[in-house]
């Protein structure tokens, strides 16, 4: 092992010990990846194992009734399961409008390079702040802020279900609205990846025809790319339905459903985390069940956006 | 000759005038500024978020923010000390148990089978775990380590924050990999090395820059992390004890709890810990992508 080379070079052939060692780790390195997978598998068994009680004892009931009684062990999550579609749906739409809007302005050569750069830096940015911060800041900005606007509107449009009540706290709107602030990077980032993946030959086709710099977005650009920012906004809805500080803090954990914009609401993630720290063994059973039906939820949703980018990705290099 | 040079048909004269006049580019010009107006509106919560960290959490940053204990109900003064020290602490122990798994998993995807069953497997896996609710995080490591050891601890919270940091840590990781050029490996290969010293010697130096942004990038997305605490370290009014295996303090936690308190001076407490906690997860976060996009290849 340690004989001179006479060829002067410090290529040498692994010795025992090398190849002993490079096949112990190819082995490390298989066993971390299998682990992954483990986790995972782990993750689902470990919270299914420990609903599976309450599972035994409540049954479809727990998805079809909504009373939320811990000192009459009486269980369901229908208005949660409803409050958090609802919750994630005007998040999204609002969130979604916006985040393509942005995404639009950023690939479609509006802004000069470096204010783009910045633009983005900025949008980045948004989600970095933590989601218990945006909570804060719900509270003492935006919950002030809509109240006087909400509350003029209850007393115009009173009539209509969706303004049926007044804002006297927190409410749907604000959650929704700090909701779509949430998600909006999500967006604007992946919808950002779908435009600019939009050969430029298809927009300057459209310009040679005549067509305006909108025509070019609406009628050319934005079909192309669509399927990419309809996976965008799934898998916005999947991180919208999973959300849980800011909705805590913002929607006013009232444990009934309604179509008002201003009444107190509650999602899956928020009843949890608001009802644990003061549960008993029963109610912590109740509460990995509705964990279960969120987990359900997103792996639906995740799965769904992300077969639909992979996808895009295939169709966009098949046509490379 | 001149008589009869006179100007020419020109069809499309009048749809190359781009005036405003027109309703076409009128129509245009109109959605111009709305997409403008609504891409600066999105840029206001940023910008009204960080004017209030600094107005009302700027009040209060004083070196007794850092070193005292949170104030109960209805007294004065206090700090975030304790909730600083266990973020720390908790981030510190999902670092040490996601770092070397992701990035062992990540060599094994970019090096060892990138084609294999397993690696494809791992990657799905990889994608659902990142869009895993960060409160199912927190049930898991409830069941998988606070019922086994008995306590909320911040062991469990780190192990939380550890399933959080995963998926991006291993993707990145991935990534920065790959992006080692391939004739690299081919010398190292060429010069007798084993595809493990070629890992360990040229192609894991090379690729630091990418795995250390991914790390961060994944730090800084687990400080912020709050509803996974709330089932795994609890909350703590103590400085930590040597002991890990009790329930933990967190700025995160800290700010939850204090939101809503009726008493003046938790509340700007609350915006003190926000502030220090987004000083914190923007400095990591900026310092991430700056050196990615320094160190990126040219």
């Amino acid at each position: 092992m340690t004989r001179p080379d006479p060829t002067g070079t410090l290529a040498r052939p692994p010795t025992r010990f090398d190849k002993w060692a490079d096949r112990s780790f190819r082995g490390l390195a298989a066993t971390s990846a299998a682990l992954a997978v483990l986790l995972v598998v782990g993750i689902v068994a470990q919270i299914a194992g420990q609903a599976e009680p309450a599972v035994r004892e409540y049954g479809v009931d727990f998805l079809t009734t909504s009373k939320w009684d811990p000192s009459g062990k009486k269980f369901g999550v229908l208005p949660q399961i409803a409050g958090t579609l609802y919750s994630s749906v005007l998040g999204v739409a609002l969130g979604s409008l916006f985040g393509v809007t942005v995404a639009i302005v950023l690939t479609q050569d509006f802004l000069p390079p470096r204010l783009e750069a910045v633009a983005k830096g900025v949008v980045e940015l948004l989600s970095a702040v933590p989601s218990v911060v945006y909570g804060l800041w719900g509270i003492f900005v935006v919950i002030p802020a809509l109240r006087p606007l909400a509350n003029a509107a209850h007393e115009t449009f009173g009539a209509l279900p969706i303004f049926g009540t007044r804002l006297s706290g927190p409410g749907l709107l604000p959650a929704a609205f700090v909701l779509a602030i949430m998600v909006l990077p999500t967006v604007t980032a992946i919808s950002r990846d779908a435009l600019a993946a939009v050969p430029g030959k298809l927009r300057e086709a459209a310009f040679g025809l005549g067509a305006t710099r909108w025509e070019a977005i609406v009628k050319v650009v934005l079909p192309t790319a669509s399927r990419g920012i309809f996976g965008a906004i799934v898998l916005a809805f999947g991180r919208a339905v999973g959300e849980t500080m800011a909705l805590a803090m913002l929607l006013g954990n009232s444990n009934s459903f309604s179509w008002s914009l201003f009444a107190p609401g509650t999602t899956l993630a928020t009843l949890m985390a608001n009802q644990w720290p003061e549960s008993g063994a029963v109610e912590k059973g109740a509460l990995m069940y509705a964990g279960l039906v969120l987990l359900g939820i997103t792996l639906l949703i995740n799965s769904v956006g992300t077969l639909i980018l992979r996808r895009t990705v295939r169709v966009e290099e098949a046509h490379q | 000759m001149i008589a009869h040079d006179e100007p020419r048909a020109r069809p499309a004269a009048a749809d190359l005038n781009w005036g405003l006049g027109h309703r076409r580019t009128l129509l245009s010009a109109a959605l111009t500024v709305v997409a403008g107006a609504m891409t600066v509106a999105a840029m206001v919560p940023l910008l009204s978020v960080l004017a209030m960290l600094i107005y009302r959490g700027g009040q209060r940053l004083t070196p007794q923010l850092f070193l005292a204990l949170p104030p109960a109900a209805g007294m004065e003064g206090g700090g975030v000390g304790n909730a600083l020290v266990g973020t720390l602490l908790m981030v510190a122990i999902a670092t040490a148990l996601s770092v070397p798994f992701g990035v062992l998993a990540a060599v094994f995807l970019a090096e060892f089978g990138p084609e294999t069953r397993l690696a494809g497997a791992v990657r799905f896996v990889a994608k659902v775990l990142s869009g895993l609710p960060s409160v199912l995080a927190g049930l898991f490591a409830y069941a998988a380590v606070v019922l086994a050891t008995g306590t909320y601890s911040a062991l469990a919270g780190g192990a939380a924050l550890a399933v959080l940091m995963l998926p991006t840590v291993l993707l990145t990781a991935e990534q920065a990999l790959k992006a080692v050029p391939r004739r690299m490996r081919e010398a190292a290969v060429g010069m007798g090395c084993t595809p493990t010293q070629a890992v360990w010697h040229v192609v894991l130096p090379a690729a630091l820059p990418g795995v250390l942004t991914g790390v961060m990038l994944a730090v800084a997305r687990a400080a912020g992390e709050t509803a996974p605490l709330l089932f795994t370290a609890l909350f703590s009014d103590y400085w930590l004890t040597r002991n890990p295996m009790s329930p933990t303090p967190s700025l995160a936690v800290l700010i939850f709890d204090f939101s809503s308190s009726p008493f003046r001076n938790q509340v700007e407490v609350a915006w003190a810990a926000s502030l220090v906690l987004v000083a914190l997860v923007m400095l990591t976060n900026v310092a991430a992508r700056t050196w990615a996009a320094r160190s990126a290849p040219k």
